[in-house]
């Protein structure tokens, strides 16, 4: 025998399930009066710093269908690339921005809209900076944990052709998966759950 | 004695053993909603280690209490009245402070107040179903609701689900997010339910009963059932060979 370890085991997670809007964003299943606002709807104020940005994401399940009754949060660094967060060690962010954003999907068209703004840089573990990017957590029926990935800007080839995530990744025909193409100022990023074009989903 | 420096240090790989598998075709949405690729792998950045945080200034006087916060004044939801308890603590079996801990359910006839949902049971008028609280500095939180009822749902022709609670939880850092779902003591329908059963270890499934705590129920009041979480933990950046902050 040895000492045992006082560790505990993470509590199992459950599937959201199709009513996740109800306790997330009750406001958006017409449930009012109970909280204000929903929560993560707004990511900034007229004087948070850096570029307007729109994400319009949409989830696609494995026979191609859009997955309308999911759920997304985001979490992403301010303009200097500093996240606003106490375990932030770098320094202040931007109090006008909360890096932290939640929608449900557009009920027509599933697309899940996030007005952001471009983040800044960030170093990876050995120092080097990442290119810019945007954390991401799905949740939905169906889904038994939470699904993570991340969301590259298309108009950053130079930096994402360094990135030290995407350069990494030993199938480099997959890359373009987690890379969003820009259109004036909006960033348009797929998720595919599975089939062909399955998105890079991490396990960090 | 706390520690007041800000948390750097990477989180514990996840054990995938342990969570439910993506593809579970007992529960059949998962077939066309689960990756079927390896998930990648890399060590924690800024990115996955820090989180938001939410100020206590957020919470409503009522959040936490599901049986009037959607009640006409003076009117109360219907079902038995039950108090739920527990802290959120890490795997290093710390507590985790100031968190956000958010919920949902079922009525006590076990209808959910959705569009979606068309079980025969009647909403409740004064039972929206959704609350919210943080934890204290000791990890504990609590809330006031009814115990939802059971329901059916189209999975197979007759399953059911057992009542429970949706949980979403919020750590320090935005890789510990972690939603599940709380069973209650004692409830037969949990060991049926193929939800449940996409947990392969039954030690897991346990780790999402309640227990009823007799001693801590409000007297003529509400019966209490206690509930902890354990969120991922976080390694001490007291073996960091490398600079505090990456």
């Amino acid at each position: 025998m040895v000492q045992s370890l006082p560790r505990l085991k993470e509590t199992a997670s459950q599937t959201a399930g199709p009513y996740v809007h109800i306790g997330l964003t009750p406001n958006y299943c017409d449930i009012s009066g109970v909280f204000p606002e929903d929560l993560g709807a707004r990511m900034m104020n007229e004087k948070t710093k850096g570029e307007r940005v729109t994400y319009k994401m949409r989830v696609i399940d494995g026979t191609g269908s859009i997955v309308r009754d999911a759920l997304i949060e985001i979490w992403q660094a301010d303009a200097a690339g500093l996240y606003n967060s106490p375990s932030e060690p770098r320094g202040k962010a931007d109090p006008h921005f909360t890096g932290w954003g939640r929608q449900a999907s557009d009920k027509e068209t599933g697309v899940f809209t996030f007005e952001s703004i471009k983040p800044g840089r960030v170093p990876f573990t050995n120092g080097r900076l990442q290119a810019p990017h945007v954390s991401i957590w799905i949740v939905a029926r169906g889904i038994n944990l939470g699904l993570q990935t991340r969301m590259y800007f298309g108009d950053e080839p130079e930096a994402n052709a360094a990135d030290p995530v995407l350069t990494a990744l030993e199938h480099q025909n997959r890359v373009p998966t987690l890379i969003a193409p820009r259109t004036g100022d909006t960033y348009n990023f797929d998720i595919h759950l599975q089939g062909e074009k399955e998105t890079v989903f991490f396990d960090v | 004695m706390k520690n007041e420096r800000p948390e750097t240090g990477g989180f514990f790989q996840r054990d995938r053993t342990w969570q439910p598998p993506a593809f579970s075709p007992g529960y059949k949405s998962t077939v066309v909603r689960s990756p079927q690729r390896a998930p990648v792998s890399f060590g924690n950045t800024l990115s996955e280690i820090t989180g938001p945080v939410f100020g206590r200034s957020l919470l409503g006087p009522l959040d936490n209490d599901l049986t009037v916060n959607y009640a006409k004044p003076g009117e109360n939801a219907i079902g038995p009245r039950i108090v739920v308890y527990g802290r959120v603590l890490d795997e290093n079996a710390r507590p985790v402070p100031n968190v956000l801990v958010e919920f949902w359910q079922a009525n006590a006839g076990g209808r959910y107040r959705h569009k979606k949902d068309g079980y025969l049971a009647p909403l409740d008028p004064n039972f929206g179903g959704c609350g919210r609280t943080i934890t204290d500095e000791d990890g504990n939180y609590w809330f006031r609701t009814i115990q939802p009822g059971a329901y059916p749902w189209p999975n197979g022709i007759n399953d059911w689900r057992p009542a429970h609670i949706h949980f979403a939880i919020f750590g320090h850092g935005f890789v510990q997010r972690l939603i599940t779902q709380m069973y209650f003591e004692g409830d037969p329908m949990i060991w049926q339910c193929p939800i449940v059963r996409t947990i392969p270890d039954r030690k897991a499934i346990e780790g999402l009963v309640a227990a009823l705590d007799m001693a801590s129920t409000v007297p003529m009041d509400a019966r209490a059932y206690k509930f902890d979480i354990v969120l991922r933990g976080r390694r001490s950046t007291l073996f960091e060979n490398k600079l505090e902050g990456n």
